[in-house]
């Protein structure tokens, strides 16, 4: 049971909830970019929250199914097609052998997650699938590759699935200006209120220096008191300010310890949506806090447990 | 020592402000406390110089269970006898010749010193690993003499070869792997420090020592050692 990669787009991965618990010596979790479409896939299949899945950056990708199973497709909505039919995001398709399957190019968001049912069988490196290729880790062999022409890609045995979709209310709208919560931080306090009031106050825009590592963004500049920190943990969402005073928001490849001040952080979430914003996107923050970040996970994680309607 | 919260799932505990033997045991004992006592609450634990980053599992402990537990972990710790035997003292083989010293020479000018002085000063002092990141398994280790402690090159490398022993200022450091880098570079080491397929995995962890032994073009090739890269 396979997918065969006809054309395996600009960089197409193959992702889990990522690689946890190997930080201490320097291997970065990777994962998805977008922890609520990634999440909201498998639920759809009602696989296992982990389960490996491809996550497909801008488009451009072919895929000929070698068997028949069902598929979630979540997040961006990439023009997608199952043979000539175009095909919405946010609900389950079924697949028969022979079926192609193709995406585009960006029409809403800039990351695409598409599940299979039971997961995509693939090895795990240090407990994760997940492809961090600076690393050399995860992917269909191990080693970090992204999708190539001509790959095999290997699928669980297909349980029976109904049709489902992701409920209204959980389907957001990526082409809307972002504005997200900054929970306050890290060196927070080393920012004179006039930075702050900047930072909070300013719109931002995407830059075109964004992947999986970081998110720089451009805008008013913010300046606070140190140049550089003692390296420390850097979390997934934490927001560094250089000297330059553009911020860059951490993601999902990002180092493991790093030494420039950082602001504050976004959730999980917050950082997920900013990853489905392409470069020119408008993005503004306001003040939020742990609790709050907390509260909106719980929400989150008991709808996702709740499931498809019907 | 200060905890405190950086997002839904993750807080940051400060044991000082500065790079110091001191404030380094307290993260090597930390860390282990915390590790050995709440492993069924963490996902992640990232140390570092003065501070240990702790990820968990909101399914499992929220924002106030996680400070009582690392209070009460940590507490009981300080409580301990400072008790530095876990860390192994690791030694590790370093050929310095030319074919693999690629900065050797800017050092020994920068120094005012001659090859044989650097390797001396380099490989006869025992060092501590301070913090693991940048790659997997890049450990930063601490502190070079004053008379050797070479900032970074203003260019950096776009290919620093594996086993690669660099210097910038007083920190020294070995290149798990090939990556791009700006250290000086006085040496190699024919050890794997990562290696997925063994239990250890990393061969330095933080709190170890490490003392570099000065080998020669023989030995490094009989240990494996390899040229062929740049």
């Amino acid at each position: 049971m396979s997918f065969e990669v006809l054309e395996p787009g600009m960089l197409t991965q193959v992702q889990d909830m990522g690689r946890l618990g190997y930080q201490h010596i320097g291997v970065t979790t990777g994962g998805p970019m977008d922890e609520h479409a990634f999440l909201w896939a498998n639920r759809l299949l009602n696989n296992p929250l982990n389960a490996p899945q491809l996550e497909i950056t801008f488009g451009r990708l072919s895929l000929l199914a070698h068997s028949d199973t069902s598929i979630a497709l979540t997040g961006a909505d990439l023009g997608a097609r199952l043979n000539d039919r175009p095909i919405a995001p946010w609900q389950t398709y079924e697949i028969k052998q022979g079926d192609r399957l193709s995406f585009s190019m960006p029409v809403a968001g800039l990351r695409a997650y598409l599940a299979v049912s039971g997961g995509l069988d693939v090895p795990a490196r240090l407990g994760s699938a997940a492809t961090v290729s600076r690393e050399h880790l995860g992917g269909l062999d191990g080693t970090g590759a992204k999708l190539a022409k001509g790959d095999r890609i290997p699928l669980a045995t297909p349980s029976a699935v109904a049709k489902a979709s992701v409920p209204y209310s959980e389907i957001p709208d990526y082409r809307k200006p972002l504005r997200v919560g900054v929970i306050p931080g890290y060196q927070y306090r080393h920012f004179p209120r006039s930075a702050r009031a900047r930072f909070f106050s300013s719109e931002y825009q995407v830059s075109k220096n964004i992947d999986r590592m970081g998110y720089r963004l451009s805008g008013e500049a913010i300046h606070g008191d140190l140049d550089g920190i003692i390296s420390e943990g850097i979390a997934y969402g934490a927001i560094q300010i250089p000297t330059d005073g553009q911020p860059i928001v951490l993601m999902k490849d990002r180092q493991t310890i790093g030494g420039y001040p950082k602001i504050g952080s976004l959730s999980a979430l917050g950082a997920g949506q900013l990853a489905q914003r392409a470069p020119g996107a408008s993005v503004s923050f306001y003040l939020t806090d742990v609790a709050e970040a907390e509260a909106r996970r719980m929400i989150f994680n008991h709808r996702l447990r709740q499931g498809a309607p019907g | 020592m200060r905890i405190e919260g950086v997002n839904e799932n993750t807080c940051i505990v400060y044991f000082g402000d500065s790079i110091c033997d001191e404030t380094a045991g307290l993260v090597k004992q930390a860390t282990d406390n915390i590790r050995a006592t709440l492993s069924d609450v963490i996902t992640d634990l990232v140390p570092s110089y003065t501070s240990v980053m702790i990820c968990y599992d909101l399914e499992r402990i929220d924002r106030f269970g996680i400070h009582t537990r690392l209070r009460q972990a940590l507490e009981s710790g300080a409580a301990k006898a400072q008790d530095d035997a876990a860390a192994q003292t690791l030694e590790l083989p370093v050929y310095y010749g030319p074919e693999v010293a690629l900065d050797l020479k800017d050092v020994c000018e920068f120094s005012g010193l001659s090859a044989d002085e650097v390797i001396r000063i380099h490989s006869e002092q025992t060092y501590r690993v301070y913090a693991i990141g940048f790659s997997p398994g890049f450990a930063f280790l601490g502190s070079t003499d004053q008379r050797i402690a070479m900032p970074r090159k203003s260019t950096p490398r776009l290919k620093v070869p594996v086993g690669s022993v660099g210097i910038a200022g007083s920190q020294t450091a070995i290149y798990p792997s090939a990556t791009p880098g700006g250290w000086q570079i006085v040496g190699r080491t024919p050890s794997k420090m990562v290696d997925w397929d063994s239990e250890s995995l990393a061969l330095a962890q933080i709190g170890d020592r490490i003392k570099f032994r000065s080998i020669d073009r023989e030995e490094f090739i009989r240990l494996g050692g390899q040229f062929d890269e740049l």
